[in-house]
């Protein structure tokens, strides 16, 4: 298993992507490789043997051209689709959580609107470290920053977006399964960044909901 | 690369003048430093709060596992530790009046990080006295200090055990600790040239002991209210009864 | 240059000041080497405290007492670790190592030029080096630390007094001052090239190892004053409380601080012009040595002269347009990451052209695998992983998952170990006897490949599946995390790997400096190659050429036939077409 567990609804095509590109930097690895094996042990200095005069061939030096040429341009058209339809602000889908982090050293300051669906109003729910957020759901998460560069990062969501002071950022994710993951920080913030991390856990929505008020009566 | 030079040449001067001023001492030299006499007299008291005090924050150990699992009960911010309007963590100290020198003492005080929390919360030491800090936690903790007078350091401890020692050079009120790991992680020292200071206990009550007889000004600091100043005259092994009173804004 | 009323120069003149850019390009590659073995040192400690997060190394407590007190690593010294690694290899290591060991020494030779056309101007470039350096490292000396915001340096965190220390300062300072050395070796390297090619050396008759160093002397020149005014911008924020970097509402350590109006993305744009043409500036040297070998040791023509050396010049000029793939999740517009994603999968075709090339110049040839050979085929091979796993990382969504993990530090040392110190071994074996009149072992040589090789890809090619199963870069104990801790066997093994890699170096270092004094002799052209640095003696004398050269063929005329030798000087006529 190389790849972790997927638990976001972007995570296969991302994951599609990166086999389809194994497979194909796999194929010319082979190869390459190979020839590179084959030449040493078929062309080896023996005596009597005596190199080719070649300086080139024009239509084999246009094929090992175009060809790679084509397979970029499918590979980027292919990724292109994907970073559209997870970056793009206008393919984003409605979100129906609205998640506020605001990083600093060293911890993830989490905030939820609450019922009235506004920031800064007292009906605020904050943790420490701890993300909730409903399966089956869209949840728009908007990064802000304290202090100096961090990057949230769940790998099994397959996202990761820098946090970054004075430049407030957002992504979106909708979890497809109920679990358990951890908030990486990906962007070295200091001697507290290798720790500075998070727990994610994706519930059923009902769950996610009792979560939101059992955590704001004991505040 | 100019910095450098700066600094070299500036270094050079200062062990030239150094060198050169190294003559025997004179009659305009400073006295040699000689130990205060001990004294029999003391200041107690204790330290009350007025008005509303607001209900003290629950603090999210949830943030670290670490943390929350040396807990039973929910923890509090100490900002105003208040019991029946007498207020704890007061750092009460003999602000000036005192003559003589006092060395500081070889023991070395400790501030511990326990459940994520130090301990103490406030305390008072000597300038050149040891401070010895402990990591008590199964988890990271930074030490973030950044006091004015005295060098300023951030040192991480991540392993449970890890010490690390520290001396402040002057005297200052307050020297705040911070950890980045758990931003709820506060504690105050005041550095004294002397030893006559105290931290006021969970009934509010402090006691200085050992002054020699004298007039003094001594100062009460709590972290959020303030600090309130308080003259009072103590003769040889007098006992003196002091009081603060801060009103909660 | 050396006509008759030359005074014979004393040592100083003649060792330590010289200007003549054959002793130059030894001052280089002797002081390049130093600082990577100093480079490999921290790497070590790093992997120490990888494989054995938290355990104590005793005796290192009395050289690092705050970093590592009682044996036993902190955070904040791995992080030094790290970004002095970087900072070491790439400014004080591998840059100079190509660029200016071997752009100087084999330059003039290789066009037929007595010198460069600026030899004082070489000298000072040189002398650049070490003091950029020192000013670099002084930051072990002072409070709190060498430099510690990795070699990338991205602010708030590295423009803030707040939160790095004067060794953050003193790295800016001194990368500024190593940049100035560069550009002064690219107008140097230019201008000789542009002007000092004996008659004959046309432009497609040059050698590929010069078209490499041409195109990487105009990307110096053009990259570099952008890292060397993001320096100084840097170091106007942390000095005189500048905002170039810095917005307003920064709050560190409970204190608002009073910057306003800066960006911190502006520093990722001005870093990474420079940085990502850099990493060409790293590699385009080490493939034009690779293009130069192979002929050699195959005893055949490049295949495809005309591809490579426009293939070069390409990787260069595409080389700027890319820069902003290593920004993919900094928050800019996704549009830019459309843009820079089709500028950076563009960029693999002229790398590719040059793999198929050089298989094809193998491919029907005579091969002799010397240790050079063996170098510069491994280059091949490593490069290959590198440049293929920089596919995954151009791709965008990908890159949100393996972006500052593991998987981008093993695809860097892929290309910049397996590509560029494979190709400086590859350079320094083959150029070795012209420069010392000595062979080095062969058979230390290919022991010292072969574990070498071995080594390195035990322990890089395992830092692919940590990235993918998340574990992130620069983390000073990934065991913190759940879901990274079985990763502790893979990476002990690693460390142990690194440290037999790192020991294996020295029988390099003892091959490089025994043979100096022990090795056989070496003759002119020891390998029988064809272009114009093996006319001469070896070492060949103040002014290379005894007498003016005319050239008269391409530089890869092997195996003519018709032809009495199987290979053919660049000053001879060539029976075959090779213009």
């Amino acid at each position: 298993m190389l790849l972790p567990e997927s638990a976001s609804s972007y995570a296969p095509k991302v994951d599609q992507l990166f086999w389809i590109i194994l497979w194909i930097t796999g194929f010319f690895f082979f190869l390459v490789q190979g020839c590179l094996l084959l030449f040493v042990l078929k062309y080896r200095n023996r005596p009597g043997r005596k190199a080719s005069y070649i300086h080139g061939n024009n239509l084999v030096e246009i094929i090992w051209t175009v060809i790679p040429a084509l397979i970029l341009l499918a590979l980027t058209v292919a990724s292109q689709k994907v970073w559209a339809e997870i970056r793009y602000p206008k393919q984003a889908p409605a979100p129906s959580v609205q998640v506020e982090i605001l990083a600093e050293q060293f911890a993830w300051n989490i905030r939820y609107a609450g019922p009235d669906g506004q920031f800064d109003t007292p009906d605020d729910i904050s943790t420490i470290n701890q993300l909730h957020l409903p399966v089956g759901a869209t949840a728009q998460i908007r990064l802000r920053s304290k202090d100096v560069i961090h990057s949230f990062f769940v790998p099994e969501f397959r996202l990761k977006q820098d946090a970054v002071p004075g430049l407030p950022t957002q992504v979106w994710v909708e979890p497809t399964r109920a679990g358990q993951y951890e908030i990486r920080c990906a962007e070295l913030c200091g001697l507290g960044h290798y720790r500075m991390k998070g727990f994610v856990t994706t519930e059923p929505l009902a769950n996610f909901q009792t979560w939101l008020t059992e955590t704001k009566a004991n505040e | 690369m100019k910095r450098a030079l700066k600094f070299g040449s500036l270094g050079l001067m200062v062990l030239v003048l150094v060198a050169a001023g190294n003559k025997p001492q004179e009659a305009a030299a400073v006295k040699p430093a000689e130990a205060a006499p001990a004294g029999g007299a003391s200041i107690s008291g204790s330290v009350a709060v007025t008005g509303s005090v607001p209900a003290p924050e629950k603090i999210k150990m949830a943030a670290d596992p670490a943390c929350a699992q040396k807990h039973t009960a929910p923890v509090t911010a100490q900002t105003i530790a208040a019991n029946n309007g007498k207020l704890q963590y007061v750092l009460v100290y003999v602000k000036d009046g005192l003559s003589g020198t006092f060395p500081a003492p070889a023991e070395a005080v400790t501030l511990n990080q326990n459940g994520c929390m130090y301990e103490p919360h406030v305390f008072g030491i000597q300038a050149g006295q040891k401070l010895e800090i402990v990591n008590d936690d199964s988890t990271l903790h930074n030490i973030n200090c950044q006091p004015k007078a005295n060098k300023k350091f951030n040192i991480a401890q991540p392993t449970q055990g890890m010490k690390s020692v520290k001396t402040f050079d002057q005297p200052e009120v307050p020297v705040s600790f911070k950890c980045n790991v758990h931003p709820w992680m506060a504690a105050y020292a005041g550095v004294f040239s002397h030893p006559f200071f105290a931290v006021t206990d969970a009934n509010g009550a402090f006691s200085i002991q050992g002054l020699p007889a004298g007039t003094y000004t001594v100062e009460a600091w709590q972290e959020k209210l303030g600090v309130q100043s308080q003259k009072v005259t103590v003769a040889d092994g007098e006992s003196k009864e002091v009081s603060f009173s801060f009103a909660a804004k | 240059m050396s006509d008759a009323s030359h005074r014979e120069p004393g040592f100083i003149r003649k060792y330590i000041f010289s200007t003549d850019h054959k002793v130059i390009g030894i001052q280089f590659l002797i002081a390049s080497l130093v600082f990577m073995v100093f480079g490999g040192g921290l790497a070590m400690l790093m992997r120490w405290q990888l494989g054995w997060p938290g355990h104590a190394l005793p005796f290192m407590e009395k050289i690092a007492p705050e970093g590592m007190p009682g044996g036993v690593m902190v955070p904040e010294y791995y992080n030094m670790l790290f970004t002095m690694h970087g900072s070491v290899m790439i400014f004080f290591g591998i840059i100079p190592l190509l660029v200016g060991a071997f752009g100087n020494y084999l330059i003039p030779l290789k066009i037929g030029a007595p010198d460069m056309a600026f030899p004082k101007l070489n000298a000072l470039s040189f002398w650049m080096f070490p003091v950029a350096a020192a000013i670099v490292l002084s930051g072990f000396f002072l409070e709190g630390g060498a430099a510690a915001a990795g070699w990338t340096a991205y602010p708030p965190l590295s423009g803030l007094k707040e939160t790095m220390g004067i060794g953050q300062t003193m790295w800016a300072a001194g990368v500024v001052v190593l940049g100035f050395s560069s550009i002064f070796g690219s107008v140097n390297y230019i201008a000789t090239i542009l002007n000092l090619r004996a008659p004959g050396m046309t432009f497609h008759r040059l050698p590929i190892s010069i078209w490499a160093l041409f195109t990487t002397a105009v990307l110096t020149l053009l990259a570099t004053p952008v890292l060397a005014a993001a320096m100084i911008l840097l170091l106007l924020d942390r000095t005189l409380g500048t905002s170039f970097f810095l917005p307003a509402g920064l709050i560190v350590n409970g204190t608002p601080l009073a910057h306003a109006g800066g960006q911190a993305i502006l520093w990722q744009h001005l870093f990474w012009f420079y940085s990502h043409p850099a990493v060409y500036i790293m590699i385009l040297p080490a493939m034009g040595f690779v293009s130069d070998i192979l002929p050699t040791f195959s005893r055949k023509p490049i295949f495809g002269y005309h591809a490579i050396a426009y293939a070069s010049v390409g990787i260069g000029a595409v080389g700027f347009l890319v820069w902003a793939h290593h920004m993919f999740q900094a928050g800019l517009n996704p549009l830019l990451g459309t843009t820079f994603m089709i500028s950076t999968m563009a960029v693999a075709v002229p790398t590719g052209v040059k793999i198929f090339s050089w298989l094809g110049t193998l491919w029907r040839g005579s091969l002799r695998l010397t240790t050079p050979m063996l170098h510069a085929l491994g280059f091949i091979s490593m490069f290959l992983i590198g440049g293929l796993t920089g596919i995954f990382l151009a791709s965008t969504p990908v890159d949100m998952h393996v972006h500052d993990t593991y998987f981008v530090v093993g695809h860097l040392h892929y290309v910049l170990f397996g590509g560029s110190l494979f190709g400086a071994f590859a350079g320094i074996t083959f150029w070795y006897p012209k420069m010392f009149g000595r062979l080095l072992s062969e058979r230390l040589g290919k022991i010292h490949f072969w574990l070498t090789f071995v080594l390195f890809n035990a322990v890089m090619f395992p830092m692919f599946v940590l990235g993918l199963g998340g574990m992130p870069r620069r983390i000073y104990d990934y065991t913190q995390y759940a879901g990274l801790v079985h990763f502790s066997g893979l990476n002990r093994v690693m460390s142990l790997a690194a440290f037999g890699l790192m020991a294996t170096q020295f029988l390099f270092a003892f091959n490089f400096f025994v043979s100096m004094f022990r090795g056989r002799k070496a003759g002119d052209n020891p390998w029988e190659a064809t272009t114009l640095e093996w006319i001469v003696p070896s070492p060949p004398p103040h002014g290379n050429f005894s007498a003016p050269v005319t050239v008269q063929c391409g530089p890869y005329e092997f195996s003519v036939p018709g032809a009495q030798r199987d290979w053919t000087m660049q000053t001879e006529k060539s029976e075959g077409k090779g213009h």
